[in-house]
């Protein structure tokens, strides 16, 4: 299978969306709730041609744009003391925190630095004894299992000089906030398939049935997305409210056993912050006790408190879908990905940044 | 012993390419019309499928100096050396400069070597400098840049950047990503002998790739630029790559393509010529009055989406 070609063919995507305009008989409003899908969506044009009667919502799907402002504001601290090599995924490096942001750290000369893998953050600990390596360990549940294994890997090795300082919050939780707030109007989810990769479908089933939605995971390639619309549009027209699996070649309905495994070692469900939008109770992970050395926050002293950020910038309204970025009234002037005002502008996941690199003027609106 | 360094390896490497004056620079005599680059070479790793921070070196500035219009004719060669830099890796960087010297037909005139301490530099940072004398058909300018042009490329894109990165992140594929590094003076100076000043404008797109250039003659034409994906021409192996670690293809550096704007109506004609040349060339889209400033590409869904300006750094260290 030519992976890459058979999930963007242009013909299969027009036969897809000519079933799709074919079954639609009044409006819908759909939310795909992770980042990459967005991205897709935007990324490809998805928007501009699908019928007018589908209203795609942007969902909260966006760990990066989420991490409470107070954990980036540590994470600058850490990186600025002179013995803390602390490293990142990419999309961190550029997200306001209070004053500055971890890419103007480093320019000061805090020692940051860019990994693909948190198991790249214990290899550097390993060649740095007289150092301490803090990972900022932010994702959904799709990167749990690499941060938990690191800690793991960590602790068998005695690589005492490793921690992380861990930002990761749960889409199920996001999901029911966004469907009671009482001016968000959903009719249909498209589910993150990477996360059910991992967590499986499970969680989704009473989802569905207590607030009658259908909910489709779904892949991120074109054909995915397209076809994950679709497959809502029929249970809307029909008035189901199932969970169906688009994803089928990478998702099974109990997940992955092994990776769901390591997470329970290693993290527990707790309230977390989500940044924009507020508390949301039992949608975070926090580290367990019997890995508490290993815990970033417990080993520096970090404090939980999170302080309400004074900002102009929209990013709770976005993720939950109530505003499109174009809406924001800083959207492309005072708010680049240059000089952002939050972070839904500079992350890969960001619904501002996907409209700002990729849209055209016919979905500004 | 940097007398030793120079007098017994790098001048005996560099053999022909060198013109040594054995002064503290080159003379050079001429009444024509010259363009100057400089350009300097850090890449990490400094060797790479494909080439080496050596080739490089000799390739960027005369490419660059050849965009101008120009026939490259002699570099200035600087070195700066990290203490500790195996001298087998010095000599082989050299021999490259001298391969790629010969293959480009310029000479070294003049040059500078210093070794820093342990710690100071990161192996071997290289500094060119080239001249060139125009080509007296050439008239290559931004501004020259039209509504309607065609933007023809001249091979397939993302090469050099993705066979830095594979060797960075240890990836392996079936068969190895190669850089595309290679002085491309000989095919502009073709190209403009047979078509002279229907040639608006040649570029290469190095750090920031197809698309960075695009958008900076968009913006100083105040044009925009219509793109047809289906014809930008991506190996599948460098597209896996570029998929693999979440990056675009049209945003990764080349070292040995270039991109024309030319009349629509020679485009076909110029394909040929490049094609005659050993390209493998494609008109990947052209010049339009609309969305001025902007670069806009069709999706195969049948949408359309911005090529947008990538803010911050690209990959670091590429070239």
């Amino acid at each position: 299978m030519k992976y890459l070609k058979e999930y963007r063919d242009p013909v299969l995507a027009r036969k897809i969306l000519d079933e799709i305009r074919r079954t639609v008989t009044r409006p819908w409003s759909i939310m795909e709730v992770c980042g990459g899908q967005t991205h897709s969506l935007v990324k490809n044009g998805i928007i501009d041609v699908l019928p007018s009667e589908i209203t795609m919502i942007h969902g909260p799907g966006c760990p990066v744009c989420v991490t409470p402002i107070h954990l980036i504001d540590a994470a600058i601290d850490l990186a600025m003391r002179p013995n803390i090599i602390l490293c990142s995924f990419g999309d961190m490096l550029r997200v306001p925190g209070s004053n500055q942001n971890l890419l103007e750290a480093k320019a000061q000369g805090a020692d940051v630095r860019i990994l693909y893998s948190p198991l790249e953050a214990v290899a550097i600990a390993k060649d740095n004894p007289t150092k301490e390596v803090v990972f900022f360990a932010v994702g959904f549940e799709t990167t749990a299992p690499a941060n938990a294994l690191s800690l793991v890997h960590a602790k068998r090795e005695g690589i005492a000089n490793y921690s992380i300082l861990a930002s990761h919050v749960l889409v199920p939780p996001a999901i029911k906030a966004v469907i009671n707030d009482p001016l968000s109007k959903i009719d249909g989810f498209l589910a993150a398939g990477h996360v059910c990769t991992i967590m499986g479908n499970g969680q989704y089933y009473p989802l569905a049935s207590e607030y009658k939605v259908p909910i489709v995971v779904t892949g991120f390639e074109p054909i995915d997305v397209i076809q994950g619309i679709l497959m809502v549009v029929k249970q809307l027209e029909l008035g189901t409210y199932e969970v169906e699996n688009q994803y089928s070649r990478i998702v099974r309905e109990e997940g992955n056993k092994e990776a769901k495994a390591i997470i329970e070692q290693v993290f527990e469900v707790s309230d977390q912050v989500w940044r924009g939008i507020g508390e949301i109770p039992a949608s975070g992970y926090k580290i367990q006790d019997n890995f508490e050395a290993f815990d970033a926050v417990k080993k520096f002293g970090i404090s939980v408190d999170a302080p309400e950020e004074k900002t102009e910038c929209i990013s709770g309204e976005i993720m939950k879908g109530l505003k499109k970025p174009s809406q924001c009234p800083h959207f492309g002037k005072k708010c680049t990905p240059e000089n952002p005002l939050g972070a839904p502008m500079v992350s890969s996941e960001g619904a501002c940044a996907a409209y700002y690199h990729f849209s055209g003027t016919s979905i500004s609106n | 012993m940097t007398h030793r360094l120079l007098n017994q390896g790098v001048f005996e490497i560099l053999g022909d390419v060198l013109v040594n004056s054995e002064h503290d620079g080159a003379c050079i005599v001429t009444d024509e019309k010259m363009a100057m680059s400089t350009d300097s070479f850090i890449v990490s790793p400094i060797f790479f499928p494909g080439g080496s921070i050596g080739d490089l070196a000799v390739n960027g500035t005369v490419n660059d100096v050849a965009m101008c219009g120009a026939k490259p004719l002699y570099l200035t060669l600087s070195l700066i050396i990290e203490e500790g830099l195996a001298v087998s890796e010095l000599w082989k960087i050299v021999d490259d400069i001298a391969i790629a010297c010969r293959k480009a037909g310029v000479k070294i005139v003049t040059g500078d070597t210093k070794v820093v301490d342990r710690g100071s530099g990161d192996k071997i940072f290289i500094n060119t400098t080239g001249v060139g004398s125009y080509l007296p058909k050439a008239a290559i300018s931004p501004s020259r840049v039209s509504k309607g042009d065609a933007i023809i490329l001249t091979d397939s894109i993302a090469n050099h950047g993705m066979a830095i990165m594979s060797k960075r992140e240890g990836l392996a594929f079936e068969s190895e990503i190669k850089s595309d590094s290679r002085a491309l003076n000989h095919s502009v100076e073709s190209l403009i002998n047979a078509f002279a000043d229907q040639i608006h404008l040649v570029t290469d797109p190095t750090r920031g790739g197809v698309a960075t250039v695009l958008n900076e003659i968009a913006s100083k034409t105040n044009l925009g630029v219509e793109l047809t994906h289906e014809k930008v021409p991506v190996e599948d192996q460098v597209a896996g790559a570029c998929e693999l670690l979440g990056l675009d293809p049209l945003y990764v550096a080349n070292e040995g393509v270039y991109l024309i704007f030319c009349p629509d109506q020679l485009a076909e004609d110029v394909q040929e010529n490049l094609k005659a040349l050993g390209h493998r060339p494609a008109m990947i889209g052209k010049m339009v009055e609309e969305h001025p400033k902007q670069v806009i590409m069709d999706t195969p869904m049948g949408g359309k989406r911005v090529i947008s300006m990538l803010p911050g750094s690209q990959l670091p260290r590429i070239c």
